[in-house]
């Protein structure tokens, strides 16, 4: 029992992992792939603070002076507030990203296909305006 | 505390200090001086430091005083030297250059916000290179690609807003996996400082955890670096970035992940994991070589002139890859020099494709026809910076295609065929060359197209035409005496297969 | 007991995290996203990691799921493309799925203290705060000093974020009343006299909060970034209940965006003065002569204050930014 407890966290960040990066390449919708990309990014934080865990331990704050119970590590805790930062920090970017492409092509729906099309449209009209 | 021993954190202090400056200051004259300034800073710095290194010294710097692996190290060889070298130069030069060009393309009133991502995109790649320490890498990462969507979003044409979409998309998914393959090492290792890394997985090598690890670090930072099959965010990114800032990021960004690339799997795993360096090899080896057929015949038949650049970029990118996938110290010198004339040569073309943009909207091949009549300095210009990205001899493409050719001829009968392989895609590269001489120069028809107002085409203003001068010539310059890059470049190379088991 | 109770979390946050990817309505998605975001907060609140979870209920379920909406109301809620390349994605992610399933049979247990992560340096980090730093939350500790420099790279991540929306969408400008778009319309929730009255009683107590958790930051959870989002979290608070002109006329964008710069180079300037004392880059020891502990703490209050200054004025200019778009 103890032995499939102790992975489940990992699997559990596979899962998230797999959601997440499932729906950042195979959703056509922008904020979709927004989403996807935030739980994926859900996923790894799982990842570095399951590791740090220590059985018994508490959170690494110590409390009445007493430096020598058990702690939890705090160094995946502080890579993961780091990362929790580059997060929100990317996704607003992005955000602003698709606003600006709602705003300039009227749709945030399979979008790679409409600009891709807009460069046949382009070598068209410059093959008219050729004649 | 001597200054000379602050260089590696003015290296990066600088110019990431500047930037919230920089931001704040509301006109766009003063702005760009004090982003110059701080962005010229850096590269005398950059030198300084090469100073230092040369001749195989290291520099190490801790961080608030607290030594590795503890506290977060600052790590400079002569490699990191060079790719210095290369970031501060080509941000310097191209910002000098390309003033009017930006104030065209961006507009005045978002300068100042335009030049504080500059800066930061210099800063997070400096970040990058100086640094000895797998997360702290992660993290400017992530400053020089933000910063880097910045720029590339200020594209004048609203397809630089999908283009740069993309790349936040693809770019964010390579770093989250780099992040992965770091958190599995520091699991095995507990450790996040890389020479520690070096030492300490010796003992959990035979693990599978270290070797997807290892996969996470490689399928990331080949996402960031454009390695061909991962290279599709590139080509829309370079070709609808403004140009100026297409210069300077073809000139060193995907270099710097290659750079890590690099710098993670021969110190931290080709030493530990048994049989690394042919799996390194093995994986690397085909996709450099598809990279390089790929790339270059996409060039032959792309209709845009930056897009031609962008797909030669993925056969460059191929050719580094190659060099360093021989895992011989011949081979590591050409790549490693090929970083630097690489960097050279698609920094020359990119400001000559800046100066043309001075006159065209759109950079279609068919509307150059016959540009060359009217802008002869310029094209001019693209054709001798041309001959380096051929590898002519007398440049400095040729010092580093030779480089090349050399180690591979070390490989025996397989060498033979990658010596053809590097004939032919130069081949390749005089057909994609030749083609936009041909019709720049020769070309008739074009030159009613021109799409901001109707009058005559004129050449581009002295200021841009003599940075970019300056850039060809330095190609030249290199070609004729190459010693500053062969110096860094083979003795990086001796470093770096020192850590071979 | 508890150890069933985390798995229970985490079985739920999967189950929603499907509904995230699977949900049309966006809107939908983005709420779902949100109890995703706490349900993680609750698991890291059990591993241990409490400034963590403080952080991703603050920012993960909070700032984040307002900036969503905000956009969402720039660009539809309603996702009409089906899926595409399904096949392939799938493939992918199976691969990669498969790939690191294979390589956890071989990591080291969930709460093994003899895993090599306990081992290297973490026992040093308590030694020394202990030895040097003498504050409580080691967190704040290994963020603040031992590690600075990357939460400097952090901060610096931050400000960049709020110029890139600022370049792509411009500054926030106040619209409102002056603007004729907005006609009779209600501004914020202002006619909805319930949530208001009970929406600005909480404000007070939020600032509060977060002045606690940035200067409380050494000895219990908290610090720069979670009190940023806080404050942040207060003011978007009081400009959703009475309109974002109304919050911009008490801090305009200007101030905001001066905050998100000028905290940034608070953090630096400290780092910058470290240097001309003599000492290494946010090397805090020289800051008082004599007196390595108290310059230590001196040090990161003031860099935390940075932080906090950024984080807040940011995610204030990043949110108003989009706020206050136009949305025609």
């Amino acid at each position: 029992m103890s032995e499939i407890l102790g992975l489940f966290n990992y699997w559990v960040f596979v899962l998230l992992m797999v959601i997440g990066f499932y729906a950042v390449i195979a959703k056509p919708n922008l904020i979709k792939k927004l989403l996807g990309l935030s739980i994926f990014q859900a996923a790894v934080f799982l990842l570095f603070i399951s590791m740090g865990k220590v059985d018994g331990g508490t959170a690494p704050i110590i409390q009445n002076g007493n430096w020598d119970a058990v702690f939890s590590n705090p160094l995946p805790q502080v890579l993961i507030l780091t990362a929790i930062v580059v997060g929100i920090s990317t996704l607003a970017l992005g955000l602003a990203i698709v606003v600006r492409i709602k705003e300039a092509y009227g749709t945030i729906e399979e979008i790679d296909a409409i600009a891709s099309g807009e460069a046949t449209q382009l070598q068209q009209d410059s093959g008219e305006s050729k004649q | 505390m001597s200054l000379a021993s602050q260089l590696p954190a003015l290296q990066v202090a600088v110019p990431m200090l500047t930037a919230p400056l920089v931001a704040l200051l509301r006109d766009s004259h003063l702005s760009w001086a004090a982003a110059f300034a701080a962005s010229a800073m850096s590269f005398v710095l950059a030198i300084a430091i090469t100073g230092q290194v040369i001749g195989g010294e290291t520099l190490v710097y801790h961080m608030g005083g607290w030594a590795p692996p503890f506290g977060i190290s600052l790590y400079i060889d002569e490699l990191s030297a060079l790719l210095l070298l290369i970031i501060t130069g080509a941000a310097t030069l191209t910002l000098l250059a390309g003033r009017g060009s930006l104030e065209e393309q961006v507009g005045e009133a978002r300068m100042p916000l335009f030049l504080a991502a500059w800066l930061l995109t210099l800063a997070g790649l400096a970040g990058i290179v100086v640094s000895g320490d797998a997360f702290n890498i992660f993290v400017f990462m992530e400053i020089s690609s933000l910063a880097t969507y910045i720029l590339v979003s200020g594209g004048p044409q609203r397809r630089a807003l999908t283009a740069v979409f993309k790349y936040l998309i693809t770019g964010t998914v390579g770093a989250t996996f780099y992040l992965i393959g770091v958190g599995m090492v520091y699991m095995m290792t507990g450790t996040l400082n890389i020479a520690d890394m070096e030492v300490r997985l010796a003992e959990v090598s035979d693990r599978n955890v270290v070797y997807v690890a290892a996969g996470f670090i490689t399928i990331g930072l080949a996402l960031k670096a454009a390695i061909f099959p991962l290279h599709a965010w590139m080509p829309n990114a370079y070709t609808f970035a403004p140009h100026i800032v297409t210069a300077f990021i073809a000139a060193c960004s995907t270099k710097v992940s290659l750079y890590v690339l690099l710098r993670l799997d021969f110190f931290v795993f080709q030493k530990n994991l048994v049989d690394h360096e042919l799996q390194f090899a093995y994986l690397l080896m085909p996709l450099a070589v598809i990279g390089i057929l790929y790339g270059s015949i996409a060039a032959i038949f792309e209709q845009n002139l930056k897009r031609i650049l962008a797909f030669s970029s993925v056969a460059q990118i191929g050719y580094i890859l190659l060099g360093a996938s021989l895992i011989s110290v011949a081979g590591f010198t050409a790549a490693v020099l090929h970083f630097f004339n690489h960097a050279l040569a698609k920094t020359a073309l990119f400001l000559a494709v800046a100066c043309l943009g001075l006159q065209f909207a759109k950079m279609r091949l068919e509307d150059l026809r016959g540009v060359g009549r009217s802008m002869p300095w310029t094209l001019a210009a693209f054709a001798g910076a041309g001959l380096s990205l051929i590898g002519v001899p007398g440049t400095a493409g040729f010092v580093s295609k030779w480089a090349l050719i050399g180690a591979a001829m070390e490989k025996g009968a397989p060498g033979a065929a990658l010596v053809a392989l590097i004939l032919f895609s130069s081949l390749l590269a005089v057909v994609y060359v030749w083609r936009i001489v041909e019709v720049t120069w020769f070309g008739h028809g074009g030159e009613q197209a021109k799409a901001a107002g109707g009058g005559p085409i004129t050449e581009a203003p002295l200021w841009i035409l003599t940075m970019t001068w300056v850039a060809v010539l330095a190609n030249f310059w290199f070609g004729f005496d190459s010693s500053l890059p062969m110096q860094l470049a083979s003795s990086s190379a001796e470093e770096f297969l020192r850590h071979q088991p | 007991m508890i150890e069933l109770f985390g798995v229970f979390l985490l079985a739920l946050a999967v189950i929603t995290a499907i509904g995230v990817v699977q949900a049309r309505n966006l809107f939908a998605g983005v709420m779902l996203m949100g109890i995703f975001s706490l349900l993680m907060a609750a698991t890291f609140f059990l591993l241990d990691a409490a400034d963590v979870a403080l952080t991703e209920a603050a920012v993960g379920a909070g700032i984040s799921t307002v900036l969503m909406l905000s956009a969402l109301a720039l660009s539809g809620a309603e996702e009409k493309a089906r899926s595409r390349s399904r096949i392939l994605a799938l493939i992918v992610v199976t691969v990669t799925a498969a790939t690191v399933i294979y390589a956890t049979f071989e990591k080291p247990r969930l709460g093994d203290p003899n895993a090599p992560v306990q081992q290297h340096v973490a026992p040093w980090y308590f030694d020394m705060t202990q030895e040097a730093i003498e504050i409580p939350n080691v967190v704040t500790a290994v963020l603040s000093s031992f590690r600075g420099y990357d939460t400097l790279g952090e901060v610096i991540v931050v400000f960049t974020a709020g110029i890139g929306v600022l370049f792509l969408i411009g500054a926030a400008a106040p619209k409102g009343r002056a603007s004729p778009s907005q006609g009779d319309l209600p501004v914020g929730l202002k006619h909805h006299q319930p949530i208001r009255v009970v929406g600005k009683l909480a404000i007070p107590f939020i600032l509060l909060f977060a002045f606690y958790v940035q200067f409380h930051g050494e000895y219990s959870p908290g610090g720069g970034f979670q009190a940023g989002a806080l404050f942040a979290a207060a003011i978007i608070l009081y400009g959703m209940l009475e309109g974002e002109a109304t919050a911009l006329s008490i801090i305009p964008a200007p101030v905001l965006f001066a905050m998100s710069a000028g905290g940034a180079l608070l953090f630096g300037g400290v780092g910058v003065v470290c240097m001309l004392l003599g000492g290494n880059f946010l090397q805090y020891d020289v800051l008082l002569a004599g007196s390595p502990v108290g310059a230590q703490q001196m040090g990161i209050i003031a860099i935390e204050l940075g932080v906090g200054i950024t984080v807040a004025g940011t995610l204030l200019s990043i949110f108003f930014a989009f706020a206050t778009r136009d949305q025609s």
